[in-house]
Order: C-alpha cells, then sequence, then structure tokens
C-alpha cells in the first residue's frame, strides 16, 4: 500500500519559492490502476517522483508497504526503489549503446541475482512483451512502441509491486498506446499495482481509479467531473 | 559487479570517443612529462651496491689546510693522498681495500690495419673487483700477489674485448699499452653502475673504464691521474713525481669493506690512530675529522643528484596537476552529458556508492590507458633529452626506463585518473534523478 499523507514539496531558488506539492494526501491499495490526471504545472510529476522515491518531500509523510521512507538513507532508498518500483517513462530512457538484453539486465543487475536467475528473468519479460526475437537488437533499431514495450519489460523483471508510469503513451502513436495500454492492463490484472500519470482523457479512462490534481493538492470531485474539468482546459 | 562495471566503462569510453581521447592524452601528456623527470632522478639517485650498503665505505680523512676547510664549515677532503692510500691500503685493517685513480691507456691492437686508440682506464687494486661484486664474463680479477709483484695484468670490459678479441675468451692474451705488454687475466661481463658510486668525483655518470691495471703498476709507471686532483700544499720545487707522491694533493678514492658494525667501529678507530701517529710527524693539522660513508650517504654527500633536477621535477609535476584539472573539466562535461543515464540508473535502483563505484573503475580504465600512453611519451622524452646532449656520452646512462618507473607511470596515471574522478563522480552521483528524467 501506498499511502501519502499531508505530503508537501517546494523547490526553492534564491529569489522564488516554487509549492509543486502542498498537503497532498493519497492512498493507493495493493492492487489499484490509478490513474492521475491534472493541467500542466499541477504536481502530477512531482507526485509520482516523490512515490518513486526519485525526490524527497519537503513534509509530511510518505509510507510505502507500511515503511516510511522519510527515515531511509540512500543505500534503502535505492533498494526499496529496486525491489518495490518499476518506472515507465515517456520517452522510454533505453541506454542506447546497451542492447534489449542488457538493457533490461540493468535493475536486475543492482538487486544482486546471480547470472542464471537474471537470465531466466530477463527472458521472460522480454517474451511478455512480445519480442522474444528481438533480444540483441539495440534501442535505435525498434520502433517507439517496441522500444517502451522494452522499457515496460525492463520495469517488470524485477517484479516490483508497484508500477509508476508518466505519460507512458505519449511518444505513441494511438495504435501503439492501444497496444501498450492493454499490455499495462494486463499486468494490473497479475497484480501489480499501478499509477499512471497522463493528460490524455482517453487513457485516464482505462484506470480503475482516477486522481485529480490541480494546485499540488487532491482535488474533491467525482472523477467524472475531473474528466470534464480537464476536457475544459 | 566489477565485471559489469569494466563493460560499462568501456561502453562509455567508445561512446564519448573524442572526450575519452583527450581525458587520456591530457593524462598521458602529464604522466609523460613528470615520468621523463623522475626517470632521470630515479637513475641519478640509484644505488648500483644497495646489497652491500651496510658494508663498504668510503674513505675521508682529514689532511687539509688548517686555515681553511676543504669544504665549509668542515667538510673532509672526497678523496685521499698517495701516502695515506699506501699506508692504509697496506695496514690491511679491512676485510678488502680498494684505492683507485682514473687514468688512460693508448691500446695497441694486434692487427696492423687497426690504428692505436685511447682508453679510460682505471688504475686500483686486486680488491675492487670482488668488493664491488664486478662480474666476469672469463677469468677473473688479478690477486693480491700481483699487486705486490707489480705484475703487468689487465682486465678488460666486455665491449673492449668484443673490437679487440671479436668476443672470444681473450684470458691469458697480451695486450699492448703504451708500448708495454700486459697479460689478459678477466673480461667483464656488462658492468655499468649509475651513478659510478666508486668515483663520484670524476663524473659520476660517465662510463666506467674499458681496461683495468693494477695500481702499483701504474704508480711504478707514472701514469697520469686523468681525475680530479686538489692540492692545498705547493709541491716543493723541481721534486717532480716523488713530489707529487709525497705531496698533500688528493687524488685517489679509497673504499674499504667491513663486515659488521664492530668491524666498522674498530676501523675508524684505527682510522683515528692513524692520523694522530700522522700529527706527530708534522702532517694533518686540522682536528681529527675522519669519516666512513657508506655507497648512498656518499653519493648524498656529494650531491649526486643536483637542486637543478629537484626543481624540473616539481615543474612537470605542476605540469601533470595542470593536465588534471584539464582532465577534471572534461570529467564533468563527461558527467553533464551522461547525466541522463545516470539518473536512469538511479531510478532503475543504483544507491550513490553502486554510482560511484561505476563511475571510478571507468575513471581507472581512463587512467590505466593514460599510464600506458604515457609511458611511449616517457621514452619519447628520455630520447628527448638524449637528443639535446647527445655530445655527453653519459647522458645514455641517465634516459633508461627500468620496469620500476614503469610499473610507476601507471601507478602514477592511475591513482592521478582517479583523483581527477573523485569531484566529477561527487557531483555525478549527487545529482537529482527526478530534474533529468523529468526533461525526456
Amino acid at each position: 500500500m501506498l499511502k501519502m499523507k499531508n505530503v508537501s514539496k517546494v523547490y526553492r531558488t534564491d529569489t522564488v519559492e516554487t509549492h509543486a506539492l502542498r498537503e497532498f494526501s493519497l492512498t493507493v491499495e495493493e492492487g489499484e490502476f490509478v490513474s492521475v490526471t491534472g493541467p500542466s504545472g499541477s504536481g502530477k510529476t512531482t507526485f509520482l517522483n516523490i512515490a518513486g522515491l526519485l525526490e524527497d518531500l519537503t513534509s509530511g509523510t510518505y509510507e510505502l508497504d507500511g515503511r516510511d521512507i522519510s527515515k531511509l538513507n540512500d543505500k534503502e532508498r535505492s533498494h526499496v526503489r529496486n525491489e518495490k518500483i518499476g518506472f515507465i517513462f515517456q520517452s522510454f530512457n533505453l541506454i542506447p549503446e546497451l542492447d534489449i538484453f542488457d538493457n533490461v539486465d540493468v535493475p536486475l543487475r543492482y538487486r544482486g541475482f546471480k547470472a542464471d536467475e537474471r537470465k531466466r528473468r530477463i527472458e521472460q519479460s522480454i517474451e511478455m512483451v512480445g519480442l522474444g526475437s528481438r533480444m540483441r537488437h539495440l534501442p535505435a533499431q525498434l520502433s517507439g512502441g517496441q522500444q517502451q514495450r522494452v522499457a515496460i519489460a525492463r520495469a517488470l523483471a524485477g517484479e516490483p509491486r508497484f508500477l509508476l508510469a508518466d505519460e507512458p503513451t505519449g511518444n505513441l502513436d494511438s495504435q501503439m498506446a492501444d497496444s501498450v495500454l492493454d499490455l499495462l492492463g494486463e499486468i494490473n490484472d497479475a497484480g501489480t499495482t499501478i499509477i499512471m500519470v497522463t493528460h490524455e482523457l482517453g487513457l485516464a479512462d482505462r484506470a480503475r481509479r482516477n486522481i485529480f490534481v490541480r494546485d499540488g493538492q487532491v482535488s474533491d470531485g467525482a472523477p467524472e467531473l475531473h474528466l470534464a474539468n480537464l476536457a475544459a482546459g | 559487479m566489477f565485471r559489469y562495471y569494466l563493460k560499462l566503462g568501456s561502453l562509455s569510453i567508445r561512446a564519448n570517443p573524442v572526450l575519452s581521447v583527450l581525458m587520456v592524452a591530457a593524462i598521458a601528456i602529464g604522466i609523460g612529462a613528470c615520468m621523463t623527470i623522475m626517470t632521470v632522478r630515479h637513475v641519478m639517485s640509484g644505488n648500483p651496491v644497495e646489497h652491500k650498503n651496510d658494508q663498504l665505505y668510503h674513505v675521508q680523512v682529514d689532511n687539509w689546510n688548517p686555515d681553511d676547510p676543504y669544504e665549509d664549515p668542515n667538510g673532509a677532503p672526497v678523496q685521499v693522498t698517495y701516502l695515506d692510500a699506501r699506508a692504509l691500503h697496506d695496514a690491511g685493517r679491512a676485510f678488502r681495500q680498494t684505492t683507485s685513480f682514473k687514468t688512460s691507456r693508448v691500446v695497441q691492437p694486434d692487427s696492423e690495419d687497426a690504428r692505436p686508440f685511447q682508453e679510460e682506464s682505471r688504475a686500483t687494486t686486486a680488491d675492487f673487483f670482488p668488493m664491488f661484486d664486478v662480474p666476469f664474463l672469463f677469468g677473473s680479477g688479478w690477486n693480491r700477489s700481483s699487486d705486490e709483484t707489480l705484475e703487468q695484468v689487465v682486465v678488460v670490459s666486455r665491449e673492449l674485448n668484443e673490437k679487440l678479441f671479436g668476443g672470444e675468451n681473450s684470458v691469458g692474451r697480451t695486450l699492448m699499452l703504451n708500448d708495454e705488454a700486459y697479460r689478459v687475466v678477466g673480461v667483464l661481463d656488462t658492468w655499468n653502475p649509475v651513478p659510478k658510486f666508486y668515483d663520484v668525483n670524476n663524473n659520476p655518470f660517465e662510463a666506467p673504464a674499458q681496461l683495468f691495471l693494477p695500481f702499483s703498476v701504474a704508480i711504478a709507471g707514472s701514469f697520469d691521474n686523468n681525475g680530479n686532483t686538489s692540492c692545498w700544499k705547493p709541491t716543493p720545487e723541481g721534486s717532480g713525481r716523488e713530489g707529487f707522491l709525497a705531496s698533500e694533493c688528493i687524488w685517489i678514492q679509497m673504499w674499504v669493506e667491513l663486515q659488521n658494525a664492530s668491524a666498522k667501529q674498530d676501523y675508524m678507530s684505527f682510522l683515528d690512530a692513524y692520523v694522530e701517529e700522522q700529527k706527530l710527524l708534522g702532517r694533518f693539522p686540522r682536528p681529527l675529522n675522519n669519516h666512513l660513508r657508506n655507497p648512498a650517504e656518499w653519493m648524498e654527500y656529494n650531491e649526486i643528484v643536483d637542486d637543478e633536477v629537484d626543481v624540473l621535477l616539481s615543474l612537470a609535476a605542476l605540469f601533470l596537476v595542470v593536465c588534471l584539472l584539464n582532465t577534471i573539466g572534461l570529467l564533468l562535461a563527461k558527467a553533464a552529458r551522461s547525466s541522463k543515464n545516470t539518473s536512469l540508473r538511479r531510478a532503475l535502483g543504483a544507491s550513490k556508492a553502486e554510482l560511484f563505484k561505476q563511475h571510478i573503475i571507468e575513471a581507472g580504465m581512463i587512467g590505466i590507458a593514460g599510464g600506458l600512453l604515457g609511458i611511449g611519451m616517457t621514452w619519447i622524452g628520455l630520447r628527448g633529452i638524449e637528443h639535446l646532449f647527445v655530445e655527453y656520452d653519459f647522458m645514455q646512462h641517465l634516459v633508461r626506463m627500468d620496469w620500476t618507473m614503469v610499473m610507476l607511470a601507471v601507478a602514477l596515471a592511475i591513482i592521478s585518473a582517479l583523483s581527477a574522478a573523485l569531484y566529477p563522480t561527487w557531483r555525478t552521483c549527487n545529482i537529482t534523478p527526478a530534474s533529468h528524467l523529468r526533461l525526456q
């Protein structure tokens, strides 16, 4: 379970103080598929970064599976990130000089799995996203949709409890986007909790719960109203 | 993970070929400059008889001017007179003792079409060879009785043996020197101690003599001294060679071999007693000022390594620092370019410590490459020095790189690269991953 309570995030420069999140509270239960929507600059990505332990929160509490994240040191946070969280980024973020197999291998290396265990997991996850025949291809040799599938395979190989997706179809055409969303649905059906940040209404609709964020806070009201607000800009 | 990081390092170097080449070149140039001077200094400050450093001692007795020390403030003369050399040698109070001086002979080859030529020679005593562990290819040095009987024997260098006898075993053959016949008793194997510790007063870096002849024969034959001669008292006018031999002029190097500390103590007492005895005869007007210095102390006392070399070394080290500052700049540029990759690895579970290891190993690889190229640069630098001082024969002995220096070059390059990488790596490890991933 992911539980944030009164989380604030303030970015400070010498002259400016920007409140990205204000008293942000949210609980995501095990196995949920949650979309997070909201206008640009509303704090969606900041929320996702804090949820994924990529940024520190300024105040409030954040518990992941009952553990207070703010009390962890860098090594422990890295371990939690590696073991419990998988990331999917809008622009795939594959390492261009590594082939598909080695890209998927990256998080497993940091987990400390032995070679045969890594190989089993890599092959299984690449097969799952339908790219079993492309394991030794470089990212540049794949289409955008295929690259995003590799990113999903990389996120899944460590069998994380949470999958955090930041505009996962933002760089894909509608057909490829659909196929990626179908894949995310399957992953969620298999028990992985998914939190997806998006500004696309159609995508948000595919989630089982929608959170609307405005001015760094979870906005009250029915999801439909949020979607309508989003549609209205 | 080490092998994995090696693989990542290799990929990173190949992915940034220009930056990588610039970094390797900066390190290599710095290492090359530094190692060139270090190599020269290393050779200059070497001790070719380190294994006998606690047994060999150079002898100094102060026979100098009572009103003007040989060297301020109270330095004893660095050579001895013939009178003292003869007396101390003949006393035979050390396990071994040798006296020697630099001279030259005209070699007259057997072959009629070969012209005579002059060769650097050393007049010395039988103990010279076993004392200094001089290696022989054929035969050996002469024995003590040859010194006493003024036997005309000679030891030739390997090089000269090659020239005169085609490299064959020439022991027993006759060699004509200044119209006198000498019997070859030994041929040296390659022997080129650098510095020439046994005679540092006559250019410590020149090549050793090609001919070695008995000291007694050289004295009897009035061989010229080709080394330094210093006198504080004029020799009586018209006294000739005999007067010179009886004078207070110093021109002979004397060494003794003493097997332990007690033997050294005993020999020192003997020297003091000898000088006290000579004082009664009207010599040695200065206070007792005798010294026994082992080879390391002797070379240090004579400042074999010029201060200028240390100044050059400091400048070369500064140049290396400048090169490393450039490397730091290049590493920072590379870190900036790879911040997305680094952020991604953080997101996928790499701790700061793991990233630190990854980047330090990559820096180490660059250091090794810089070190290997630096060895090449050092070689070029040494050849440059050799070319610059081509008129000095001894220079070729100072520009040789041994394995110690090769290993030192690589080690210095790795340490340099790791030092240069510390700050850029620290910065890399401390970037906020979200700030770089958000931009995608």
